[in-house]
């Protein structure tokens, strides 16, 4: 079997993509939720929310670092989950890559205008 | 040599015409609203990002994130700008707590038949309530 495991025989499993993205998509979920909450317990406490509040909480330090991981994550997150609605709905070969070309330009500009709205703080 | 001419089985996903002739379990519906709640954030992120830019950036674009609320933007009455939020919401709400469902699925193995019925009613119905209760903050209900 193996040394004929090549050509138009070649069996094509193993590589473990599967896997790759199921623990991606829970990490990076995990990572978003936990953000999601910080977040949250800020929104709840302190005095009554404005522009200053707001903005002050974003431009904390650590908060710039969070955010940035976690637009990361997203973009990321939303590739997987994106990619799998692709796969299992449009089949000709030329279309899926197409609109996999395009969500990829579409998180790539997205995550970019996060960061620099985030870093110009 | 002949089972090359054995055509590939195909495993047919639910498609979105599909929805409406299956009559979907609970978890059915937890797991299609998943993906299109999924997919309603990733059509709209460039939306969420310019809310982000807007309520950021400075105090004279913050009044025009507040004022999107109250008198719309360029096209966009207020009241449009309002219903896709609220939609928003509950697609963030949704896409949330049925990911900590899956989450919470992998870590304990509760995947009994009751088990998923039964937290799959619970994100339904909490994520249904919580949208409820942030859209009428939304529509100054409140």
């Amino acid at each position: 079997m193996s040394d004929t495991n090549y050509g138009s025989k070649r069996l094509v499993v193993g590589a473990h993509y599967g896997l790759r993205d199921w623990l991606s998509q829970r990490v990076t979920a995990a990572l978003m939720a936990l953000y999601t909450l910080l977040l949250v317990v800020q929104l709840l406490f302190g005095p009554k929310l404005g522009y200053v509040r707001w903005a002050s909480i974003f431009s904390q330090q650590w908060m710039r670092f969070a955010s940035f991981v976690v637009v990361v994550a997203l973009a990321w997150h939303a590739w997987v989950g994106m990619r799998d609605i692709w796969m299992d709905y449009i089949k000709p070969v030329g279309l899926r890559l197409a609109l996999q070309v395009l969500t990829i330009v579409w998180l790539v500009g997205c995550a970019g205008w996060a960061v620099q709205v985030l870093w110009r703080l | 040599m002949a089972d090359e001419q054995r055509p590939r089985p195909v495993f047919r996903n639910i498609h979105v015409t599909d929805i409406v002739a299956y009559r979907l379990p609970p978890a059915g519906w937890v797991s299609i609203l998943h993906r299109i709640s999924g997919a309603l954030l990733f059509v709209l992120l460039p939306f969420l990002v310019w809310l982000l830019d807007v309520s950021l950036t400075s105090e004279i674009s913050y009044e025009r994130f507040t004022n999107a609320f109250i008198a719309g933007v360029g096209f966009m009455p207020a009241f449009l700008i309002k219903l896709v939020v609220f939609a928003l919401i509950w697609a963030y709400l949704h896409h949330f707590i049925a990911g900590v469902r899956h989450l919470w699925m992998d870590a304990t193995h509760s995947v009994s038949q009751s088990q998923g019925h039964l937290s799959a009613l619970i994100t339904l119905g909490s994520s249904l309530l919580l949208t409820l209760v942030l859209g009428a903050k939304l529509f100054g209900l409140y």
